[in-house]
């Protein structure tokens, strides 16, 4: 134990100048290298661990790779062989015992972190329950125990344990937060995953699937919008809410002959695409048209509806026979249609 | 002349469809390979065109998926797979001082069924699509309801027939090593490319039956309709994920550890010095390849399989560590102390000793679980799997090529040629994957069509896409090489680097189709060497001169993967429905899955009701030929 120590004290100042190193890369809220929450932390501290331990071994191989390949070159005149020399117990014990050290102090933490990470909280009263289910190529996030169901942003409660049972109801795709975690896949029923994490600062987190699940894996993304408590409860009033549906009467007719034989508003609808309750206050349209001032969420979401497939290649919304004034009209429904919290 | 009209000798293409010659086997897997490497690498090509800058639109989604399925497909199994083999060919029986590999009928079968595999996989191009769920072919994405073209039957359809020429080969050279060793040559005194291959033709052997039976549960599944991987009718996807892998993970050494052998001939050749720790080296390798088959899963560590499991995977894959470390050692202090001459091969062969560290370092990295629930599925992947395979692997098969072309084609490739294709290739290499170790730990995942900006990623997927055009010169130039070389006349000496330790420098370059006019008596490790040293200019003979026998040529390897060919294309069509009633008729109906098996079965019932003895070269004539020589 001491030895260890002792080795890992010594890796201390390496694993300092590489945090430095890589916290310069990639972004806040999606830099693995990043983390923002305990349990990206730990994958963190692993690898700044492996990390210190493979430069270590990558500067002892290219130091003597070097070293022998500019010493020992063939010089001119060298007509007689070298030495042959067939091997040297004492050397080779030494590079199969070392390795195997090093590897004993890389194995003792994963153990502990795969356990720790391992923890099943589906059981838990203190944490927010959340069911994921993938499709191609969105996420549903439903909180059993407050009755309600989202998609594509996750909202969550910050410094509250989140416990997530994951499932898929298509083909596989992975859950992945990097700054607040690894990932984990989504399986069919059957072979439902668990999975938790904390999020212990506000703010808006980049989520992606990780696990290729046709044409528009690359666009599968969602967001985890970390709130406070107090604000994570007014949006659960909110959404428990009656729906609000469009005031022009002609409009609302076409939306919910058209959108909600399939989405949902509030009570309405059907649960067999992205729940809409306060689309207008999301992050992005369909995960990856991201509203900001240049593109408003209104005009991504007529950019969306009047051509799904060009925005996000085969995905199950089918080009809905609307006029450009129907598709405004939604639109500036949906794009007004946001929750207080 | 006595028995040379009895026996028919074909010449032209002719030639090269019924040869059973493993030299020239080893020419034909050299330009398959090569063709499909090319095919491979094109395919990378685009893929890195692609992703040059966000949002890009240079392919479509869909064609990005079949992009990447068919470049990781293509290159494992029909670019570096075959390309080894070659060498394998090549080399193997004349190190171990044989005169052919123990049965080259089934050589020729081996060749022919990859071949027709090959094809059959590639043809998926130009017919309706090409498989587009990943070279894992995960379920359900690869099942009938997600992927409806027929691509993914391509990808099944298609390994399995060149699967099966895989493990022919294997068994072969297993046979080979354990029966047709020279006098003298014991298991511990053979060349170390010898013994990867032996030991890597054991994984083969162990490996390839799992990948197969998944592939034939998948093509039930997608073809007859049954439910292996069927949620919904009680089938696991899971599983798939785990038969996959037991033969995926095996096959990454598989793949490395020939390059190992090469480069323990290689680099102890070019230090004038004997293999640093013979004995280790082989106790390593066997290790290795023992412990390949302990840490399958650690490919599928966020499958949720729970944290025993991943523990045990984690620590059974960080072992790994060990007997590789001792390998990188062993070559360093090979140099240590010897008088090394970078020439291209060794110029490949050093390169590959730090480059290999690398991504060995990162293996081991993402052998710890926690850490790997990040690293998984991302660039970071992608870089690891690409130091190994290409910083590896395709640099041990450079370093291999150039080395033993002299023997194989009887001329040295242009070294000024080569050298360009070494720096031009390496650092291309490092340009292209070092970057990507850092794009997945900052958020970008693989497989992914396309990204969007803002993420920091745009300047380092440019860079890597310059990097990978710098390795698309390298192989051109090396092509350019090739050209080259053969355009000139043959004529090298038997050992053209002067300082070759092993049997297959004391005949002639490139070798007669009987090897050794004598079989060698071998008397140490490094045979040949130990010759030199005791200044002998040859090896001792360990029999007189005499008749010797050789093997008949045959064209029924060929029209037996021809048949398979077939068998395999009516089977992917049978369910399919044709406006023209003649084509529904024919495939409906089995018939052209019938006519192919039965092709199959006819030649396989010729080659056990006819005896072929094969014929004899005599000792005049020996005499005849060296004179000419």
């Amino acid at each position: 134990m001491m030895k260890r120590w002792q080795a890992f004290k010594r890796l201390l100042p390496l694993m300092a100048s590489i945090a430095l190193l890589l916290s310069a890369c990639g972004r806040e809220d999606l830099s693995a290298l990043r983390p923002q929450g305990p349990v990206a932390q730990g994958s963190y501290d692993l690898m700044k661990l492996a990390i210190s331990i493979m430069i270590c071994v990558l500067l002892v191989v290219f130091g003597i790779a070097t070293y022998v390949w500019i010493k020992f070159r063939r010089k001119k005149g060298q007509t007689e062989p070298p030495e042959q020399v067939e091997g040297n117990f004492k050397l080779e014990v030494i590079w199969t015992v070392i390795p195997l050290i090093l590897v004993f102090i890389l194995a003792v933490p994963t153990i502990q972190k795969v356990f720790a990470m391992g923890e099943d909280y589906t059981k838990d009263k203190n944490a927010v329950h959340v069911k994921v289910t993938s499709h191609q190529f969105w996420w549903e996030f439903e909180y059993p125990d407050y009755g309600v169901k989202t998609a594509q942003d996750l909202i969550i409660p910050t410094n509250k344990r989140i416990s997530f049972q994951l499932k898929t109801a298509d083909v596989l795709h992975s859950f992945w937060v990097p700054s607040l975690s690894g990932k984990i896949d989504t399986n069919p029923d059957g072979t439902i995953n668990k999975w938790s994490f904390t999020a212990p600062k506000e703010g808006v987190y980049l989520g992606k699937c990780a696990e290729l699940c046709g044409q528009s894996h690359a666009l599968m993304e969602f967001k985890v919008k970390a709130v406070s408590p107090e604000s994570f409860d007014r949006w659960v009033a909110a959404m428990k809410e009656p729906a609000k549906l469009p005031e022009d009467p002609q409009i609302a007719e076409t939306f919910k002959n058209q959108c909600l034989t399939c989405h949902a508003v509030g009570d309405q609808g059907g649960p067999a695409a992205p729940n809409l309750t306060g689309i207008g206050g999301r992050e992005t349209v369909a995960s990856i048209l991201i509203n900001d001032e240049s593109h408003p969420v209104k005009e991504n979401l007529k950019k969306w509806i009047s051509d799904p497939q060009k925005v996000k290649p085969g995905n199950l919304m089918p080009k809905v026979d609307l006029t450009a004034e129907q598709i405004d009209g939604i639109a500036d429904y949906l794009a007004n249609y946001k929750l207080n919290y | 002349m006595a028995h040379a009209h009895s026996v028919k000798h074909h010449k032209g293409l002719m030639d090269w469809l019924t040869t059973v010659d493993h030299k020239k086997i080893a020419i034909l897997y050299l330009v398959a390979g090569g063709l499909f490497f090319g095919i491979g690498g094109i395919e990378a090509m685009l893929i890195r065109i692609q992703l040059w800058k966000p949002l890009n639109n240079f392919v479509s989604a869909q064609t990005f998926n079949e992009l990447i399925t068919m470049h990781g497909t293509t290159m494992i199994f029909l670019g570096v797979m075959p390309i080894i083999f070659a060498l394998m060919n090549a080399v193997l029986p004349l190190q171990l001082g044989a005169r052919d590999v123990a049965f080259p009928f089934l050589n020729a079968l081996g060749f022919w069924t990859f071949f027709f595999g090959g094809l059959l996989l590639n043809l998926s191009w130009i017919m309706g699509g090409a498989p587009d769920a990943g070279w894992t072919a995960y379920t359900p994405l690869a099942s009938k309801a997600f992927s409806p073209t027929h691509g993914v039957d391509f990808y099944t359809i298609g390994i399995q027939i060149a699967g099966l020429g895989t493990l022919i080969g294997g068994i072969n050279f297993l046979a080979t090593v354990i029966t047709m060793r020279a006098p003298g040559m014991s298991f511990m005194r053979m060349p170390m490319f010898t013994w990867a291959s032996f030991i890597t033709s054991a994984i083969i052997l162990f490996a390839f039956p799992a990948i197969t039976v998944g592939l034939v549960l998948l093509s039930f599944d997608r073809l007859l309709g049954a439910n292996f991987f069927e949620v919904a009718a009680g089938g696991n996807p899971i599983l798939w994920q785990h038969i996959f892998w037991i033969f995926g993970h095996p096959e990454v050494y598989i793949l490395i550890l020939p390059a190992f052998g090469i480069i323990s001939d290689v680099i102890p050749t070019f230090a004038r010095k004997r293999l640093f720790g013979y004995s280790s080296m082989v106790f390593a390798t066997i290790l290795i390849a023992f412990l390949g088959f302990m840490v399958w899963a650690h490919h599928m560590f966020t499958i949720g399989m729970g944290p025993v499991a991943n523990a045990l995977f984690s620590i059974s894959t960080m072992l790994i560590a060990v007997p590789t470390g001792i390998k990188i050692f062993n070559w360093l202090f090979t140099m240590w102390g010897g008088q090394i001459r970078f020439t291209t091969a060794n110029l490949f062969a050093s390169a590959f000793v730090p480059t290999f560290v690398m991504g060995g370092v990162t293996g081991v990295m993402l052998a710890s679980a926690p850490a790997d629930y990040q690293f998984h599925d991302t660039y970071f992947v992608v870089a690891h799997f690409h130091y190994v395979i290409v910083g590896g692997l395709v640099l041990g098969l450079f370093s291999g090529l150039f080395y033993w072309w002299p023997k194989m084609f009887g001329r040295l490739l242009n070294e000024t040629l080569g050298k360009w294709t070494f720096w031009t290739f390496v650092i291309g290499f490092q340009l292209t994957f070092f970057i990507q170790h850092f794009l997945g730990l900052m958020g970008m995942q693989r497989r992914i069509f396309t990204y969007l900006p803002n993420q920091d990623f745009d300047t380092m997927n440019l860079v890597s896409t310059i990097g990978a055009l710098l390795m698309a010169v390298g192989v051109i130039i090396f092509f350019v090489n090739i050209v080259i070389t053969m355009s000139k006349p043959k004529g090298v000496a038997n050992d053209p680097w002067e300082d070759g330790r092993t049997l297959e420098w004391t005949i002639p370059s490139p070798p007669p189709e009987y090897n050794f006019k004598q079989i060698p008596l071998v008397r140490g490790l490094d045979a040949y060497w130990k010759e030199k040293q005791a200044g002998n200019t040859e090896m001792t003979p360990s029999e007189p001169v005499g008749s010797i026998h050789m093997p008949s040529a045959s064209i029924l390897p060929f029209v037996m993967s021809v048949g398979l060919f077939i068998a395999g294309l009516g089977f992917m069509f049978s369910r399919d429905e044709f406006s023209n009633s003649f084509l529904a008729g024919i495939f409906n109906n089995y018939v052209v899955v019938i006519i192919g098996l039965l092709i199959t079965f006819i030649c396989m019932l010729l080659r056990s009701v006819f005896d072929d003895h094969g014929w004899h070269i005599e000792p005049e004539e020996l005499e005849e030929e060296g004179v000419k020589a």
